[in-house]
C-alpha cells in the first residue's frame, strides 16, 4: 500500500522547522522504524532519529505518530488506521534535531527521587526475603523503559517543566512499593510537593502513551494515597 | 577537548556498569563512555534469566553448572574461567538482589529459579531450574538496577559519546577517542586505564536478535590497532527468532514447556505431546543447546517438514507451541514474548504457535582476555597493559564453541566486577603518560574521507550485501565454498566501502556518519569471522562444516587467534584450551 509520510525536520541551531513529505510504498505490517530507516537509507540520509533495539525494550525512538506518544518500532503501519503518517518529535523537549530531543533533562528529574534501591535492613548472607505477592506489588513499574513517551503526553509536564513527570513518579513508585526498600521518607518530602505528585491531575495521558502498558496514572494514585496516609 | 580520569569504561551495559561501580566504591574517578543512553545498552533485552546454582527451589550446585558449561561449550571453553564462573554467579545474584533486583519469588519468598538449555542436574540426568528470573525481563532488571546503583555513587556518564580509537603507547592503553554525536566534536579521553564493555556485532547478520547499535566497535577498534580477535568463527543463532524479524522469542519459552513443531506435527499443537527434538536429544529435549536446536529446525526444513514445506532454510520456519502451557503462564511469565508475537506477527500464543527461525544472536568470540579481563595481545597469553574487557565483546573463553542461555548475563557481572577488582590493583601503581600531539588524527582523517569522499557507494547497500552473504554462507551450516565465497564478498566490500560518501555535512547528531562508521567496524568483523571460519576444518558448537561434520580434538582442541597484517591479509595462530576437571566427551543430550 501507498502511504504520505510528513516528518518534521529541524537543522541544529537555526531553529526553524518545517515539514518533509515523502510518498513510500509500504507493508501494513511494517514498523514505523523501518518506513523512516528506509526513508533514510534511499532518500535523505539526514534524516536525524534514535533507534537500537527494534522491538520495544530499549526506549530509544519514541516520537510523536499521528499525534500519539509511540515507539516507532512497536507501532506498525496498520495501527494507524491511515495513509497519512505524521511524525514529530516528542513534545516539551528541546529538540536537537529532526526527532531527536534533549534527553538530558528527563534523566536529571528522574535522578530527584532517589531512584536506587535504600535497603531496610543490612545485607544477609543469601537473598532477602519477599513473598510473591509483596513482589507482585510493584511489578508493574518495574517494566519501565524510560523512553519519555509518558512524561512528554502530560499536559502538566508541558505547562511546568519542573514537574517531575509521570515516568520519574513510576520509577518512585517501584521503589516505595518495594517490601524491601526503606527509602519512602526521603522519597516522599521530593513527592509531596507542588512540582511533585500533586501537578499530576489525572488526565490519563500517561497511561495512553505509555507502549508498555504499565498504569501509571493508577500507580501515582497509589502514591498520592500513601503520601496522604503518612502525613 | 582532553579529559583526564583514572579509568574509562568503553560501553553502558551490564559489563561496562558493573565495572564502572566497582570503581566508583574504590574511590576511583571513572567515566562512562557510551555511544548510546545507558538504558538503551542491548543487555535490557536479555529475558529468560541468569544461571546460578542457588537451589532455591532444586538441589543444584556449581559443579553442575560447570560441566553443563563445559560440555554446552563442546570443550572449547576454558575450564579454570568456567569453573570461576560457575562458582562466582551464586555470589554475583545475591548481590544484584542486594542492589535491589526485583527477581521473582519461589512460595518461600527465595529467588525463582526455572529450567533453560543444556542446563541439567547430575552431569546431565536431567534438566535442571538453575535460571533466576524476574519475568521475562531479566535482562532489563540487570541493565536497569546496575544503572540505578551507578547513578547512586554518581558516576560520571558521557552519553552518545562514539568511542571509535584506543590510545596505545608501546602495547600500553592510556586513553580512547570519541565522537560526540551531538557536536561531531572529537574528544580525547586520557586515563590510566580503558574497559571496553561494547557487546557484540550481530549487525553482521540480515536476520538478528540484535539492536541496530551492536555493531562490533570494540572488536574492530582493536583489531585495527593490531590486537588479535579469538574465536571468532564461533556465531550463536539461537533457535527461536520471530520469524523474518529474528526478534529473540526466549528460551524461557521452552524452559516453562514449549515445543516445537514440524508441518507433520501440526495435530499436536496444544496437547504438551513430545515434538521433533525429542529423537535429537532424548534427555534434554527443546531443552538442548541453542546450536543443536538451530541445526535441528534447519534439517527439519531442510527435510521439507518445515511449516511451508519449501526445503528453503532462509524462508521456511518452524512453529514454538505453547498453547498447552495455559494463559496463566504465559501471560505471568512469558509476557514480554507474548505480546512481541502479538503485535508484530498477530499470532496469539494462548490459541496458536509462534512461527520462529533461527536468528544471529551471540559472539562467543572477541577480544581474547585472562581471567581478571585483561585484553592479550597475543596467544602467549601476554597482556596490553592499561585495557581490559568483559562481556560480548571478550572471549575468556567461558562460552567456547558455544554459550548456554543464561550465561551471558552471568558473564557480564562475573567478569566485569573482576576486571574491575585488577583494575583496581594496576591503578595503584598507574600513572598517567604524556601522550602525543594529535592522538585523533587516526580518526580525523577517516571521518574526514568520510564525509568529503567523492565516491559513490552508499552504506545501505553495502550493509545489505554483507548481511545477506553472512547470513546465507557463514550461519547455521558453512561450507568451505560458502565461507570462501562470503569471505570474497566481504573483502570486495571493504574495497568499495573506501568508495563510501556521506552526503550530511552537518557536525549536530549526524546519524548517516555514524552508520558508515558502523558499516566499517561491521565489515572488519565480518571479514575476521569468515576467515576464522574457513581455516577451521571441523564442526564444534556453533561452527558446523557441512564438509567437515565432525569434532576434530587431535587436531582442533585450540583457540584460533586471528590478527590482521594488512588490507586483505590476516594471519593466525592458536591458544590451547585449558582442561582441569572435564575430559572431552562426545556431546550428547
Amino acid at each position: 500500500m501507498q502511504v504520505t509520510v510528513e516528518i518534521y525536520r529541524q537543522e541544529a541551531h537555526s531553529g526553524a522547522s518545517h515539514f518533509d513529505t515523502f510518498v513510500r510504498e509500504v507493508d501494513p505490517t511494517d514498523q514505523i522504524l523501518d518506513v523512516i530507516m528506509e526513508i533514510k537509507d534511499d532518500v535523505d540520509g539526514s534524516l536525524a532519529f534514535r533507534k537500537s533495539c527494534a522491538h520495544g525494550v530499549c526506549g530509544s525512538d519514541a516520537m510523536q505518530i499521528n499525534g500519539m506518544n509511540r515507539l516507532a518500532c512497536q507501532t506498525l503501519i496498520q495501527d494507524l488506521k491511515s495513509d497519512r503518517i505524521r511524525i514529530e518529535p516528542l513534545k516539551g523537549m528541546k529538540v536537537l534535531r529532526d526527532l531527536i530531543v534533549d534527553m538530558d533533562p528527563f534523566f536529571e528529574s528522574l535522578a530527584k527521587v532517589k531512584p536506587y534501591f535504600i535497603p531496610k535492613t543490612t545485607a544477609p548472607a543469601a537473598e532477602r526475603k519477599q513473598t510473591i505477592e509483596e513482589r507482585a506489588r510493584f511489578d508493574d513499574t518495574t517494566k519501565c523503559i524510560m523512553c519519555a513517551a509518558c512524561t512528554t503526553s502530560c499536559p502538566s509536564f508541558w505547562s511546568n517543566d519542573n514537574y517531575l513527570g509521570p515516568a520519574t513518579l513510576v520509577k518512585a513508585h517501584r521503589f516505595i512499593f518495594d517490601s524491601r526498600d526503606g527509602g519512602d521518607r526521603e522519597r516522599l518530602e521530593v513527592l509531596d510537593d507542588r512540582d511533585g505528585l500533586w501537578r499530576c491531575h489525572s488526565i490519563y495521558n500517561c497511561t495512553d502513551a505509555c507502549p508498555r502498558d504499565i498504569e501509571i496514572t493508577k500507580a501515582i494514585g497509589d502514591l498520592k494515597r500513601y503520601t496522604v496516609a503518612q502525613r | 577537548m582532553i579529559h583526564k580520569f583514572d579509568a574509562i569504561v568503553v560501553g553502558a551495559g551490564g559489563a561496562g556498569l558493573r565495572c564502572a561501580l566497582e570503581l566508583t566504591e574504590q574511590n576511583y574517578n571513572v567515566a562512562v563512555v557510551s555511544k548510546l543512553y545507558p538504558v538503551r545498552s542491548h543487555t535490557g533485552a536479555a529475558q529468560g534469566g541468569i544461571g546460578a546454582a542457588l537451589g532455591s527451589e532444586e538441589e543444584d550446585h556449581p559443579e553442575w553448572h560447570m560441566f553443563d558449561t563445559v560440555k554446552g561449550s563442546d570443550y572449547l571453553g576454558d575450564q579454570d574461567a568456567i569453573e570461576i564462573l560457575a562458582n562466582e554467579a551464586v555470589e554475583a545474584v545475591m548481590e544484584l538482589e542486594h542492589f535491589g533486583l526485583p527477581f521473582n519469588r519461589t512460595k518461600e519468598g527465595k529467588i525463582a529459579q526455572r529450567p533453560f538449555g543444556g542446563h541439567t542436574r547430575a552431569f546431565g540426568e536431567a534438566p535442571v531450574k538453575r535460571a533466576c528470573y524476574a519475568a521475562d525481563r531479566t535482562g532489563h532488571m540487570i541493565l536497569h538496577t546496575l544503572f540505578e546503583q551507578c547513578v547512586k555513587n554518581k558516576v560520571r556518564f558521557f552519553n552518545e559519546f562514539y568511542v571509535l580509537d584506543l590510545i596505545l603507547k608501546d602495547d600500553v592503553c592510556f586513553g580512547v577517542i570519541a565522537y560526540e554525536l551531538a557536536t561531531g566534536e572529537l574528544h580525547v579521553f586520557q586515563s590510566k586505564v580503558v574497559f571496553l564493555g561494547t557487546g557484540g556485532y550481530g549487525r553482521v547478520f540480515s536476520i538478528t536478535s540484535n539492536a541496530h547499535a551492536l555493531t562490533g566497535d570494540g572488536m574492530a577498534i582493536a583489531f585495527r590497532r593490531g590486537l588479535p580477535l579469538e574465536d571468532m568463527e564461533f556465531v550463536q543463532f539461537h533457535p527461536t527468532g520471530l520469524r523474518k524479524l529474528g526478534i529473540l522469542v526466549s528460551e524461557a519459552a521452552r524452559g516453562e514447556g514449549g515445543i516445537l513443531r514440524n508441518r507433520e506435527d501440526l495435530d499436536n499443537i496444544g496437547t504438551g505431546k513430545d515434538g521433533f527434538m525429542a529423537a535429537v536429544a532424548p534427555t534434554v529435549k527443546d531443552l538442548a543447546p541453542r546450536d543443536m536446536v538451530s541445526r535441528a529446525i534447519y534439517n527439519e526444513i531442510k527435510a521439507g517438514r518445515g511449516i511451508m514445506g519449501t526445503g528453503d532454510t532462509g524462508s521456511d520456519y518452524i512453529y514454538l507451541d505453547l498453547v498447552h502451557l495455559g494463559a496463566k503462564v504465559i501471560n505471568e511469565k512469558l509476557p514480554d514474548i507474548s505480546h512481541f508475537a502479538r503485535k508484530y506477527l498477530a499470532v496469539e500464543p494462548i490459541k496458536e504457535p509462534i512461527p520462529v527461525q533461527p536468528t544471529a544472536h551471540y559472539a562467543m568470540g572477541g577480544l581474547p582476555t585472562d581471567n581478571d579481563g585483561r585484553v592479550l595481545k597475543d596467544a602467549a597469553a601476554n597482556p596490553v597493559e592499561g585495557l581490559y574487557a568483559a562481556g560480548e565483546v571478550a572471549c575468556v573463553s567461558v562460552h567456547g564453541a558455544n554459550r548456554l542461555g543464561t550465561n551471558s548475563l552471568v558473564d557480564i557481572v562475573v567478569f566485569g566486577r573482576r576486571a574491575a577488582r585488577d583494575m583496581s590493583r594496576y591503578l595503584k601503581d598507574a600513572e598517567f603518560e604524556e601522550i602525543d600531539a594529535d592522538p585523533e588524527a587516526f580518526v580525523a582523517g577517516e571521518i574526514d574521507r568520510l564525509k568529503n569522499g567523492s565516491g559513490n557507494e552508499k552504506v545501505a547497500d553495502l550493509r545489505k550485501e554483507m548481511q545477506s552473504v553472512m547470513m546465507s554462507k557463514s550461519g547455521v551450516y558453512r561450507t568451505e565454498e560458502n565461507l570462501e565465497e562470503a569471505r570474497k564478498t566481504v573483502l570486495e566490500l571493504r574495497r568499495r566501502y573506501q568508495q563510501v560518501s556521506v552526503k550530511d555535512s552537518s557536525l549536530y547528531f549526524n546519524t548517516e556518519l555514524v552508520e558508515a562508521i558502523e558499516l566499517g567496524h561491521l565489515l572488519d568483523v565480518a571479514w575476521t569471522i569468515a576467515e576464522s571460519a574457513l581455516q577451521r576444518t571441523e564442526s564444534r558448537g556453533a561452527h558446523s562444516r557441512v564438509d567437515y561434520p565432525d569434532r576434530d580434538d587431535k587436531q582442533w582442541l585450540k583457540h584460533t587467534f586471528i590478527r590482521k597484517l594488512g588490507d586483505d591479509k590476516v594471519e593466525f595462530d592458536y591458544k590451547p584450551v585449558v582442561i582441569t576437571k572435564f575430559q572431552p566427551k562426545p556431546r550428547v543430550y
